[in-house]
């Protein structure tokens, strides 16, 4: 039992990696999020068929419709970004720093 | 009452010493005269309730340095050996204010000085009331700084810098000792307080023996052979003669440097239990009276001579310590308080008179002209030289005679080297005398011209002083130290074994007899050879054996040459290149404050490092963070991982940054 968590666990990792390794552009980073995000929800709904559990499911919707939410405001800001900096490539987005 | 004997003096030197501005010369002495003067009367009721009604009183005000065993509190003993010194004090020092209205009236310094006066007061009463041994130390210290302060009064003087700097070195040395005699026998007894310690120690030494005692005990008469200018560290004293006279009376003479000797009696539980500490004590002293006493029978400057004879008269009052005679030792103590404050303050009236002319070559003549400051001059000495029934009488004797009923070597050496120096004693108090007052007037006609009596601000203290050195003796012998005298209570410890007052009335007759034979015959011999033989005195100081004699002497045993030959320059030389410049500077400046300030400084430099503004830098550090603190609310995780797994990442961090 248990064969999602081999198939969302990688997935999880790949995203956060792709959050930590990402160097090319706003896109990916929001990729690797969405990824993330992913793999939560078929835990989610795996653990809620394991335990005989809707509210899992319920989560998971939750999560999705969060999610697109999120990439809605992502790609906004990027569309923005874009137009202010004239460039979404990760190496020059420095100016969190103080 | 009790307290605000001490807190009086203080609240003096605050008027005078920060407020001098708006209470004026007058009013700076006026108060301090005042606030010193009340002190005085409470302390002569304090020894009516403590001393002869026998009720000490124990005030333990507020904690001070509680830490573990440490128990340093602010309070104060009151016993019969305190309240004897606090009439000391503060009578002397109340005269000595009243006196110093006088003597300093054209002095534009006044307040100052009040203060400074009054301070000293205050800490000699800390020292004096304390009942453990930190505040006694803040006592002792603050006595020394007030001493530094005074000599330093007249700051555009070089030899008066000079003098200050050398009295707080050389005591420094002294305090030393006495702070690690502190330090061992807090280490050893765990405590501070007086009562605490002495009730420790007959149990100690039955213990383990009196060698680790002798010890303690020793490093705490290094501290007194600092304070009380016994033989090694004598030298300070005669130049801090460069201090206003007062200033020689109150704290050169009748006050401070007594507080060694003080506090070898208070201790006196402790020096009773180190018999070896006692031998070293009495020699010590004796060889201080008679090299003090020779040294002051050659000297010119009028009050060079005084100070040689206190530092004698303190050889005095250690060797009577040594032989176990502390309430002996405390009587001297306090008899030569006014006889000494008397000569200095006369001394201050001939220097005043003779518009401050010091060097007695320069005097003479001035009976006709000073009959007053004479006769007070001639009380002080006749009291000093143990003349028949004056205060000096009654207590030197007694010393002397316990020395030859000690039966001991040291006891028969301190003996011999007592009377020997009464002899000399009685000899350079006469020479002074003559010389001033006698012999045919050296002086400038200006000088003797405008020479006055002492006004009565300055005669006032002189005829109460001239009362002390009168009947002071005589009225406080029988409770002092009478056989069977319950005076002292529990105040001093003296081994059966040590009680020699008894014994000492009966030595032979001529023994008593000796000092006075002495003392008479050795001021008959001074007027003499002055008055009739001076050039033979002269032709004799000229030969070449009396020459190289005369130089030894006027060069005071050549202390000052050997030690500025031979120990200061080695001394400098290690405090510069191995304590300040390999230790204080090289090796815990660098590992110490600036060594922990490179490693902070370094550190915080890579932790910045780490804050590069980059989006997935900050994205990494946010799951490093994350996984770090999962890691916490894993069950069965030990933290020292944790503490691995940081110093890891600072590795990993320096790797990077080195690489880049």
């Amino acid at each position: 039992m248990h064969e999602w968590l081999l198939i969302s666990a990688p997935l999880f990792g790949f995203g956060l990696v792709g959050i930590g390794l990402n160097r090319k552009n706003v896109v990916v980073l929001l990729l690797s999020i969405e990824l993330m995000l992913l793999a939560l929800n078929l835990n989610w709904i795996g653990f809620s068929i394991a335990m005989d559990d809707s509210y899992g499911q319920l989560f998971a919707l939750f999560v999705i419709t969060v999610a697109a939410a999120e990439s809605a405001i992502g790609l906004g800001l990027l569309v923005v970004y874009y137009r202010v900096r004239g460039t979404i490539a990760m190496d020059w987005v420095n100016v969190l720093k103080g | 009452m009790y307290l605000s004997i001490v807190a009086l003096p203080l609240m003096g030197a605050i008027t005078a010493g920060l407020f001098g501005r708006f209470v004026g010369p007058k009013g700076a002495g006026f108060i301090t005269t005042g606030c010193v003067g009340l002190a005085a009367l409470f302390s002569i009721t304090t020894v009516y309730e403590v001393g002869l009604s026998g009720s000490p009183v124990y005030v333990t005000v507020a904690p001070w340095i509680h830490s573990e065993w440490l128990d340093a509190s602010w309070g104060f003993l009151f016993d019969s050996l305190t309240t004897s010194m606090l009439v000391i004090v503060t009578g002397i020092s109340a005269l000595v204010h009243c006196y110093a209205t006088g003597y300093m009236s054209h002095d534009p310094h006044i307040p100052r000085f009040m203060a400074y006066l009054s301070l000293f007061t205050f800490f000699m009463l800390m020292l004096i009331t304390a009942e453990n041994f930190v505040q006694m130390f803040l006592g002792w210290e603050g006595v020394g700084l007030c001493s530094y302060l005074l000599i330093n009064f007249w700051y555009t003087r070089i030899q008066a810098n000079k003098a200050a700097m050398k009295a707080m070195i050389v005591n420094r040395v002294g305090d030393f000792g006495f702070a690690l005699g502190i330090f061992g026998f807090y280490a050893t007894f765990h405590t501070v307080d007086f009562a605490t310690l002495f009730a420790q120690i007959p149990a100690y030494v039955a213990v383990h023996g009196d060698a680790w005692i002798t010890v303690l005990c020793l490093f705490l008469f290094v501290g007194a052979v600092g304070k009380s200018a016994q033989l090694g560290l004598h030298t300070w004293l005669p130049d801090a003669m460069e201090g206003p006279t007062p200033v020689s009376a109150l704290i050169h003479a009748a006050t401070m440097v007594t507080a060694g000797i003080f506090m070898m009696i208070r201790c006196s539980p402790l020096f009773e239990y180190a018999p070896t500490a006692l031998i070293v004590v009495t020699i010590f002293g004796a060889m201080t009276a008679f090299m003090a006493a020779t040294t002051g029978m050659l000297q010119n400057d009028l009050k060079k001579v005084i100070a040689y004879s206190t530092c004698s008269q303190l050889g005095y009052m250690a060797f009577a310590v040594g032989l176990s005679q502390y309430s002996v030792s405390m009587f001297h103590l306090m008899n030569h308080a006014y006889f000494k404050a008397l000569l200095f303050l006369s001394a201050g009236s001939v220097i005043h008179a003779v518009a401050d002319e010091q060097d007695m070559r320069r005097m003479g003549g001035l009976l006709r002209l000073l009959p007053y400051t004479y006769v007070m001059m001639l009380i002080g000495s006749m009291a000093l030289m143990g003349f028949p029934f004056l205060t000096g009488f009654y207590s030197k004797d007694v010393i002397l005679e316990v020395a030859y009923a000690h039966y001991s070597v040291a006891g028969t050496f301190a003996h011999w080297l007592g009377v020997i120096s009464a002899f000399f004693t009685a000899f350079y108090s006469f020479r002074l005398i003559y010389f001033t007052f006698f012999r045919d007037t050296n002086a400038y006609r200006t000088t003797i011209e405008h020479a006055h009596d002492a006004p009565f601000a300055m005669g006032f203290p002189l005829f109460v002083l001239s009362l002390g050195a009168l009947f002071g003796g005589y009225l406080t012998r029988d409770a002092i130290i009478g056989p069977g005298s319950n005076y002292w209570g529990n105040a001093i410890v003296t081994l059966p074994e040590h009680a020699i007052l008894l014994d000492a009335e009966w030595i032979p007759l001529s023994i008593k007899w000796i000092p006075l034979v002495f003392s008479l015959g050795g001021a008959t011999l001074a007027v003499i050879l002055y008055h009739g033989f001076a050039p033979v005195v002269h032709a004799i100081q000229l030969s070449p054996l009396g020459r190289e004699l005369t130089l030894f002497f006027t060069k005071k045993w050549l202390f000052d040459r050997v030690y500025n030959e031979c120990i200061v320059p080695v001394a400098l030389r290690f405090g510069y290149t191995t304590t300040y410049k390999a230790l204080d500077k090289g090796l815990i400046e660098h590992f110490g404050p600036f060594g922990v300030s490179n490693a902070v400084e370094k550190l915080v430099e890579n932790v910045r490092q780490l804050h590069s503004g980059y989006i997935y830098h900050a994205a990494f550090w946010m799951i490093t963070a994350l996984f770090i603190g999962l890691l916490f609310i894993t069950p069965g995780f030990d933290l020292r991982l944790l503490w691995i797994l940081m110093i890891s990442i600072l590795f990993v961090v320096e790797r990077e940054k080195t690489n880049a």
